[in-house]
């Protein structure tokens, strides 16, 4: 069965991610711009805002990219087919994830000891973001397990379902733990936030071109997956030819 | 698959489960000795009375996560030592049974862990434990190694039924336990009555102990035979 779904590797290279990746190049420009020169500090907290421009992105494709693994491992679980592609695109998706939740750490912890005077607050969205990030690290290193490629999807497609029953029960009891702890709230810039016009846009568009780095991102990553399983399966077909040649039934 | 047939499975598996462990006396001579060289090892680390009472039921916890470890790793180990989980599956017998008796061998021996550590948190910490907060530190533990055991087999028989996985179990397993560590260790702050607190004020987390515990429990019933399935 994996065999008919991997021996044919698809194209790398599409007109659609083409267009996609020079709208992901274009638009990052047009970000950097926007967030460095065109929008307005902030009144409190200075041109440190403009992180803000990366990082409300980052933490956006972070997430997309889990809810996106977690319905395809969903999806690979009830398809009666048990399609190899949607486990890698739970794959490819995860591993993008992970890499855009470490950058949402970093570039919140630099923002956080600009505008809170520490890289670290045991805020529950913080706590939380590094459970995220840890298991699927964890949902990561359970897909390199080896065994073969059937195995390895339904695996980690357990384990992916696994992690999104977790991540709300650690949200919660740590907003719990919170509650009771912490008595004064770390100095938290103004709670309604009045945005500017430009700053608002930005912060929008920041959104959109992530989300298209995410696309491009992914369908690229899953294509070298389906690659590396279909080399894996290739040679697997030319040991048993090889076999074959020798005579020796198999 | 009849209940009743689960329910057999499941007592079978743990009581096999808790013979190996009677007879070969890991527990007592390894794992219980580990547990508390950790309680030893953190006065130690923090070197003050004051503190290490406040913060004792957080050190129990702790302790205990470590200990599980080291139970679910020698549980599967079994299993895979002269691949007798092979033996298991190719009986016929229900996954589920199988999990729900690895997790009840699982609960006992951690409750066991844990009544020595807070023996030794009584002793060595100095806390105190009146009527009403012995009730609930016995409730507390119970559903507490209910909560760690019903993820632990499920990622134990991931990371442990084949060799060169044992690195993996930690991994997947201390970020999952958050919340049983949190319920937990505010349950046994009010049992000792650290900082003041009373003993009434555990049972909101005893009751989010058992929802984690009855959550964990039900999908690992589910997830537990397609994991191991291999």
């Amino acid at each position: 069965m994996s065999n008919a779904q991997t021996s044919v590797p698809p194209p790398t290279r599409t007109a659609t991610t083409r267009n996609l990746g020079l709208i992901a190049i274009l638009g990052s420009v047009v970000l950097a711009l926007l967030g460095l020169f065109f929008t307005a500090e902030d009144v409190v907290q200075g041109s440190s805002v403009r992180i803000m421009y990366v990082h409300v992105p980052t933490a956006w494709v972070a997430y997309l990219a889990f809810v996106f693994t977690a319905v395809c491992s969903a999806g690979y679980l009830r398809g009666k087919k048990h399609s190899l592609n949607l486990d890698r695109l739970a794959g490819a998706s995860a591993e993008v994830g992970v890499i855009f939740m470490g950058l949402t750490l970093v570039t919140g912890s630099l923002w956080g000891r600009l505008s809170w005077g520490t890289y670290w607050d045991w805020d529950p969205r913080l706590t939380t973001t590094v459970f995220l990030f840890v298991t699927y690290v964890g949902y990561l290193a359970v897909r390199g397990l080896g065994g073969t490629q059937q195995q390895r999807a339904k695996r980690s497609a357990i384990v992916a379902l696994f992690a999104v029953i977790e991540i709300p029960l650690v949200h919660f009891s740590v907003l719990l733990w919170r509650s009771l702890h912490q008595e004064a709230t770390v100095l938290r810039p103004n709670g309604d936030v009045r945005m500017d016009g430009l700053m608002l846009f930005s912060l929008v568009f920041g959104v959109a071109v992530f989300t298209v780095i995410f696309a491009w991102l992914v369908l690229h990553r899953n294509r070298v997956l389906a690659l590396v399983d279909a080399v894996e399966m290739r040679g697997i077909d030319a040991a048993l030819a090889a076999r074959h040649a020798e005579g020796v039934p198999t | 698959m009849s209940a009743s047939r689960i329910v057999g499975v499941a007592r079978a598996v743990a009581s096999k489960d808790l013979r190996i462990e009677w007879r070969s006396r890991v527990m007592t001579n390894q794992v219980l000795p580990f547990a508390a060289i950790v309680m030893v090892l953190f006065a130690f680390a923090l070197d003050n009375d004051g503190i290490l009472q406040r913060v004792a039921p957080g050190l129990v916890w702790m302790a205990t996560l470590f200990a599980s470890l080291v139970v679910v790793q020698r549980s599967f180990a079994v299993e895979s030592a002269d691949s007798a989980i092979d033996a298991l599956r190719l009986a016929g017998v229900p996954s589920q049974g199988v999990y729900l008796g690895k997790v009840a061998a699982l609960v006992v021996q951690l409750v066991v862990c844990e009544a020595v550590l807070a023996a030794l948190a009584l002793i060595l910490y100095r806390v105190n434990v009146d009527r009403h907060g012995a009730v609930l530190l016995v409730t507390t533990c119970i559903l507490g190694s209910l909560g760690i055991a019903a993820l632990a087999a499920v990622y134990g028989g991931l990371s442990v039924a084949d060799r060169g996985r044992e690195t993996l179990l930690p991994l997947l397993l201390l970020p999952a336990l958050a919340p049983v560590l949190i319920g937990a260790t505010r349950a046994t702050e009010s049992a000792f009555g650290s900082d003041g607190a009373r003993a009434a004020e555990g049972w909101p987390w005893v009751g989010l102990l058992a929802v984690f515990g009855a959550i964990f429990l039900f999908g690992g019933t589910l997830g537990f035979g397609p994991l191991t399935d291999e």
